[in-house]
């Protein structure tokens, strides 16, 4: 039995607590080499992370909404995709955008105001979604047109729990049973769409049990657990290019885990769930659970785990420095690419604004 | 102003036969141009729009979608961002909230948010406006929620001719356009419109009637009921009709160079008065062309009330009369 077809609420898990794998669980065929790049990826995400909310604490960026606990499912799903598939995130995929190979400072610069942060060059990675889950009818319908044009990639869609209370939650996982299309929707469900938590937001047992509405299979996973995001995430993939008989090739996977910060760096969590939960899940954290299991299995020591930590250190300096040393963006930026060809009016407004620049120079002009 | 081979043969059409005959061209002449929406399939259209477009193209291009608007324009947006041109149909005008979303948070922002990497070349149908007497949420006209949004092109043609031809440049244009049917004149006339393929520019407006008094500025079923407003004041007052055809981006040299012409301006559209485009015109030629006025600028609108059931459609909607009436006010001031 595919890893897929099983009772939505019986949860995919290869390693426990401690990093031990399971009695009768599979451990996914992962080089050693793979397995090793999951760990400095999850490692960098959490480095990165606590970076980027001290830069917005001392005022060099601003909001910016934190993932730490999520490292296990963002790493682990991406490496189940081929480097031509299509990854569609929310605003919370700095993980998974980074194993995308889009380099942190372009994260960072994002974050830091500059929208030219969110071009992410030629890697297929779309542009984050900032409101709640219209980034879900877009990966289906660029699955779609995909599939229209006779291609072969999958399109990985990420969310997390309070999107599946929204419309385009449905209409997206709606078209997509309907059309068969090769997207993966991939809901992180973290447990708090900022203080609301996920009871809230559905009354069904488990998210995974959504799929069967659409017509085709839903998996929860342990979110926390990379082998077993792997695991789901390659089987989801690989059905999504090739399905076996009358699959229909769309998964909803919910990876069960938790945010350990804020939603953002502008809320409290404190006001709205209790130190002991966050306390409880902490035990779950992906990144010394797999730090363990690696260990276990000979593929890390000591000298290893210091020198990736002082490597991901140096890069995420590194990427700090590039994106703070990026000249700020011209203002005139605001007034391009938002059509193909500025109108008239638009045109006037820019050079009305450019001639009081002119005038007053930036310093007077921002008093 | 189009780009219309004179040379080739013509047809009688309706306006909507124009626009189904524009959805055709533009479908024959790229592979890329795909048709979704409820009922645009199978049953071609509740108006008939694209009817035939199924049989000859196929259900991987002319595709029946589930009921759901966000879904329509979201998916859309996708194969758009994706390299297609999908021309998504919102049935009504009314119905078109549910994909508001979508269509100003995405469709108009993708090019801004990826510093131009991914555009989206998508045309939204919907026919618009009153008169028909349809049900409650059928005869709404709200332009000005997409004229407010930059990012958006904003189309209403009021002929058979400008219909195929501004389709045809929304379809190759590649930024998002909503373009919006006054349903109200789907079937009013027909015109010989060009079998071939051709394009009318978007973003200028039409001199529909020249006339030296007053200047009218209005679009979509409105400027057909301001021709026949103008015919009948014909003799007593010259009335120069413009018709805008593109709201957005707007034609103001036309709109500021008609205005200088006569001195005297009234806006016509069906849409409710307040936050209207009739105010965004007048602001403009007060701002470009003040000292030329001879008179305050009359605005003939629909009113501040919900659009009403039908039996009071045709108190709501301007018509000739009101039309006339205005207009005498702007030039008796």
């Amino acid at each position: 039995m595919s890893t897929l077809q099983r009772d939505p609420d019986k949860r995919v898990q290869v390693l426990d607590e401690e990093g031990r794998v399971y009695d009768g669980a599979t451990v996914p065929e992962l080089e050693e080499d793979e397995l090793i790049e999951m760990y400095r990826e999850m490692k960098i995400g959490r480095h990165f992370d606590q970076r980027a909310v001290s830069l917005q604490r001392q005022g060099r960026m601003g909001t910016f909404p934190p993932m730490s606990g999520q490292e296990g499912a963002q790493v682990g799903s991406v490496h189940a995709l081929a480097k031509d598939d299509w990854l569609i995130p929310s605003y919370r995929e700095h993980a998974a955008v980074y194993s995308s190979d889009v380099n942190l400072s372009e994260t960072l610069r994002y974050w830091m105001g500059d929208e030219r942060g969110n071009k992410m060059d030629d890697q297929p990675v779309f542009p984050s979604t900032v409101p709640i889950a219209t980034q879900i009818p877009h990966a289906t319908g660029m699955a779609w047109a995909s599939k229209l044009k006779g291609e072969d990639r999958v399109f990985m869609c990420y969310f997390g729990d309070g999107a599946t209370s929204e419309g385009d939650f449905h209409e997206g996982l709606n078209f997509a049973g309907v059309f068969d299309t090769p997207t993966v929707f991939f809901c992180n469900n973290n447990q708090w769409a900022i203080s609301v938590p996920r009871e809230r937001q559905t009354a069904s047992q488990t998210i995974a049990q959504k799929a069967t509405a659409y017509g085709f299979e839903g998996v929860q996973v342990d979110g926390m657990d990379p082998l077993a995001v792997y695991q789901v995430t390659e089987a989801a993939v690989e059905k999504a290019r090739e399905p076996d008989g009358d699959d229909r090739r769309p998964t909803l996977i919910e990876a069960v885990q938790y945010r350990f910060g804020a939603h953002t760096t502008a809320d409290d969590p404190s006001v709205y769930r209790d130190d002991d939960e966050v306390e409880q899940w902490k035990r779950r954290d992906p990144i010394p659970r797999f730090e363990a299991y690696l260990q276990n299995e000979g593929l890390l020591d000591e000298e290893r785990i210091d020198a990736i930590t002082t490597e991901i250190e140096a890069e995420v300096d590194d990427a700090i420095d590039a994106a703070e040393s990026t000249d700020r963006p011209d203002p005139s930026e605001m007034f391009e690419h938002v059509h193909s060809k500025t109108p008239d009016r638009v045109a006037d407004q820019r050079e009305a604004f450019e001639r009081l620049r002119d005038r007053h120079g930036d310093e007077e002009l921002l008093e | 102003m189009s780009t219309q081979n004179q040379q080739s043969t013509t047809e009688d059409l309706t306006l909507v036969q124009a626009v189904r005959d524009g959805l055709y061209g533009e479908m024959e002449r790229s592979e890329d141009v795909i048709v979704m929406g409820e009922d645009v399939g199978k049953n071609g259209g509740v108006f008939r729009a694209t009817e035939g477009l199924y049989d000859e193209f196929g259900g991987d291009r002319v595709i029946d979608t589930p009921l759901a608007e966000s879904g329509i324009v979201g998916t859309a947006i996708g194969m758009a961002a994706y390299g297609l041109r999908p021309v998504p149909e919102i049935q009504f005008m009314g119905f078109i909230y549910p994909a508001f979303d979508q269509i100003v948070s995405h469709a108009a922002r993708i090019r801004t948010r990826s510093r131009g990497r991914f555009s989206c070349p998508m045309v939204v149908r919907a026919p618009y406006g009153g008169g028909i007497r349809a049900p409650e949420h059928h005869s709404e006209s709200k332009e000005a929620f997409f004229v407010h949004e930059p990012g958006l092109k904003v189309v209403v043609p009021s002929t058979p001719t400008d219909a195929k031809g501004l389709l045809a440049s929304a379809i190759r244009d590649p930024d998002p356009v909503v373009f919006l049917e006054p349903k109200l004149i789907y079937r009013a006339f027909r015109e010989e419109v060009a079998e071939d393929t051709y394009t009318t520019p978007l973003g200028e407006a039409a001199i529909r009637r020249e006339g030296s008094d007053v200047s009218v500025f209005t679009w979509g079923a409105m400027a057909y009921r301001t021709l026949e407003a103008a015919e009948e004041l014909a003799g007593e007052i010259d009335v120069e009709v413009v018709d805008l055809r593109t709201l957005s981006p707007l034609d103001t040299d036309t709109i500021v160079e008609s205005f200088k012409k006569t001195g005297r301006g009234a806006v016509v559209h069906e849409a409710p008065k307040t936050g209207g485009l009739a105010g965004e015109i007048t602001a403009t030629i007060q701002e470009e062309a003040l000292l030329y006025q001879e008179a305050p600028i009359k605005r003939i609108t629909g009113f501040d009330t919900p659009f009403p059931l039908y039996a009071l459609e045709d108190y709501y909607l301007p018509e000739p009369t009101r039309i006339a009436d205005g207009i005498r006010d702007v030039v008796n001031f």
